[in-house]
């Protein structure tokens, strides 16, 4: 009775007595899936054009912030460092697409699932290997991201607490959205990337360069890397302990449907806010530290009843 | 030319269905088992025998329980190594609770608390398919790490938090477990059950239910047309994959580790394990040998070799540079052959038997 009433009455009379921090759970946990968003988008603009499920992506969200980090301590200025951090996504996806995706054109996925395992491993040892296995600071001030903090009063004694950091995250999520959906829908690579995602030989055949394509796309995902990185360092600090959040992504695109970047936004936020909900309100009952599996039970649950996902289409299968 | 079929005639229906039909295969087998029983032994020291052979046959034997799921029934797992810390666990808790029961008895029972629990996480296997089922598996693998660390009854209370393995003896006065126990010892052990696992699972796939997981695995929708059941295939196979795999987490822990945190059996193991797989053969047992043996030894040979060869550069760099060689190598070697170690294996085999002409 006790237990019934800890999982049906107690969490909602607290909901409803302090709204206020109702709302400040809800904010948190939007600001924890717009990152989930983010880190999903990556997974999503790679799924789509090559069909590789892309493990990396984790990876190289620390990566790319490592390298802004790591420059900007040996003097260049915080600018700069964003430029070449941009470089050198740049440069890994061209080497990615030549060295990793090319030789394994037509492989089986799970193939090419195990490649970016490897590709993880492999970054994760050149990473620690140029700048050291410790966190570092994120550059927040330096780039000129906001730091401060403002508080909103609810009703009579209520406060909602926002950092302008996560505002600022989701800002800039939207507005990253917002570019890659003008970016495939209006500019000639864009159309060239769709024409890619929904047939490589129909592609191939009008004379669109696949090698091209993947690269392109690996470059894009490094630079959603490199804001996720950002955003993120400054939430916490930058350390390969990302990676392991990373996986969070998994359900997120389970949520969203492996291609669909609306689906990456909905689910991630569903993730985020879902997650943060039940870690505050029922984690207790059963001794906390439940977000660590939560979002995967909330992926399983809903897998359940749409095996292809909240936006994916029907699955039809044929002998 | 050494590896010829030629004149090898079956002449009953036994010799038809050995496991082995062709005689150089059954010398090869036999030496590699010489070389298990009688060689190492002899020549290995203790360091040898604890850091590398016992993990090694042990992490062989958790490939081979993965590969049965994924490689034989074609279901992606991520939570090979939380199956395995179920094992481990519940094997600590059954050694406490009777302590006077033989240790390997309690290995063997502890790999059935890990099939129900693989059973379990199995039943969404019905719905689901491939990556979908791989994030079923990462819940898996992550709401039993986090069962490892705050159920506190599973570790009997311990103010570490980590399961110690106590002293057990049998086979009459034989020190099998804890910080006493020979290494020698325990390889014996270890060697006996991989090989009976081994032998077991080798009959189970080319067996009738072996069949039926690789129908499901080909194509499941064909092969409930044609009669197997998926319910039962699917569920089995986890099972089984359980088992074998709870039944290695608890010898890596007795035998290998001598004290568990719930890190060991993190998702890192899962993806170790599964890189074995992979890299030894989808759908091969001695490719798990071979996958085992690359992954498990790489690192410790780089680690070892590097200074040894004058690149002397402090432990942490050797380290790191290491899992940027493994990285590299993995992604090389699925290049290469993406059928894993297993294929290179045959093609040799193949290239043996014509040589020394380029045709056979």
């Amino acid at each position: 009775m006790e237990l019934l009433t800890g999982i049906f009455v107690t969490p909602f009379v607290q909901m409803v007595t302090l709204p206020d921090f109702f709302l400040q759970v809800l904010w948190e946990g939007f600001v924890g899936g717009v990152l989930y968003a983010l880190i999903a988008l990556g997974f999503v603009l790679i799924f789509k054009a090559s069909g590789v499920f892309n493990f990396a992506q984790g990876i190289m969200v620390v990566f790319a912030g490592l390298t802004l980090v790591g420059l900007h301590e040996n003097g260049v200025p915080a600018y700069l460092a964003l430029i070449l951090t941009i470089g050198v996504m740049g440069l890994l996806a061209i080497l990615v697409e030549r060295f990793v995706m090319r030789p394994l054109v037509n492989q089986a996925d799970i193939i090419l699932l195990m490649a970016t395992i490897g590709l993880t491993i492999f970054l994760i040892g050149l990473g620690e290997f140029i700048f050291g296995g410790e966190p570092k600071q994120m550059i927040t001030e330096e780039l000129g991201l906001p730091t401060g903090s403002t508080a909103i009063e609810i009703g009579s004694d209520g406060l909602l607490i926002l950092q302008h950091i996560d505002i600022a995250a989701a800002v800039i999520a939207i507005t990253m959205v917002a570019i890659l959906g003008v970016f495939f829908n209006k500019t000639r690579i864009g159309r060239a990337l769709r024409a890619v995602a929904d047939d490589h030989q129909a592609a191939l055949s009008v004379g669109i360069s696949l090698n091209q394509i993947w690269a392109i796309v690996w470059f894009a995902a490094g630079i959603v890397a490199l804001a996720t990185g950002i955003m993120w360092g400054a939430r916490s600090d930058v350390s390969f302990a990302l990676e392991i959040i990373a996986l969070k992504a998994l359900p997120v695109l389970i949520l969203g449907g492996f291609t669909s970047i609306p689906g990456a936004i909905v689910g991630g936020l569903i993730i985020g806010i879902g997650e943060k909900i039940g870690e505050i309100y029922w984690g207790p009952l059963m001794g906390g530290g439940i977000e660590s599996w939560l979002a995967y039970m909330i992926a399983l649950i809903f897998l359940l009843f749409r095996p292809q996902g909240l936006f994916g289409e029907k699955i039809i299968e044929r002998v | 030319m050494y590896y010829r079929e030629a004149g090898q005639f079956k002449t009953s229906y036994k010799t038809d269905q050995a496991i082995l039909p062709l005689r150089e295969d059954r010398i090869g087998l036999m030496l590699s088992l010489v070389m298990a029983v009688v060689v190492v032994p002899l020549v290995s020291n203790d360091f040898v025998l604890a850091s590398i052979m016992i993990p090694f046959l042990i992490l062989a034997l958790a490939t081979i329980g993965l590969n049965v799921l994924t490689g034989y029934a074609g279901q992606l797992s991520l939570g090979t190594g939380a199956f395995m810390g179920v094992g481990a666990y519940a094997c600590y808790k059954l050694t406490t609770i009777f302590p006077d029961v033989n240790i390997i008895v309690h290995i063997l029972v502890s790999g059935l608390f890990a099939a129900a629990v693989g059973m379990i996480f199995g039943l969404p296997s019905l719905r689901i398919k491939g990556l979908y089922l791989a994030v079923t598996t990462l819940a898996a693998q992550f709401f039993l790490e986090w069962c490892f660390i705050r159920i506190p009854w599973l570790y009997n209370y311990n103010a570490s938090g980590a399961i110690e393995v106590p002293e057990r003896r049998g086979f009459g006065d034989l020190i099998l477990t804890g910080p006493a126990a020979d290494p020698l010892t325990r390889y014996f052990v270890v060697l006996a059950i991989v090989i009976v696992f081994t032998l077991a699972v080798k009959n189970l796939v080319r067996g009738r239910i072996g069949r039926q997981w690789m129908m499901i695995r080909d194509m499941d929708i064909a092969a409930e047309l044609m009669g197997v059941r998926p319910l039962v295939a699917k569920l089995s196979a986890f099972a089984v994959s359980s088992y074998i795999c709870g039944v290695a987490g608890a010898m890596f822990v007795f035998f290998y580790l001598g004290a568990a945190e719930p890190d060991a059996f993190s998702i890192t193991l899962s993806f170790q394990i599964l890189f074995m797989v992979i890299l030894g053969g989808l759908g091969s047992l001695h490719g798990s040998f071979f996958g085992a043996a690359f992954i498990w030894c790489l690192p410790i040979v780089l680690r070892t070799w590097l200074p040894a060869i004058g690149i002397d550069l402090g432990a942490e760099t050797v380290f790191h540079i290491a899992q940027l060689v493994i990285g590299a190598l993995i992604i090389f070697f699925l290049i290469v052959e993406p059928h894993g170690l297993a294929r290179l294996w045959q093609l040799a085999k193949e290239k043996l038997r014509v040589w020394p002409f380029p045709y056979g």
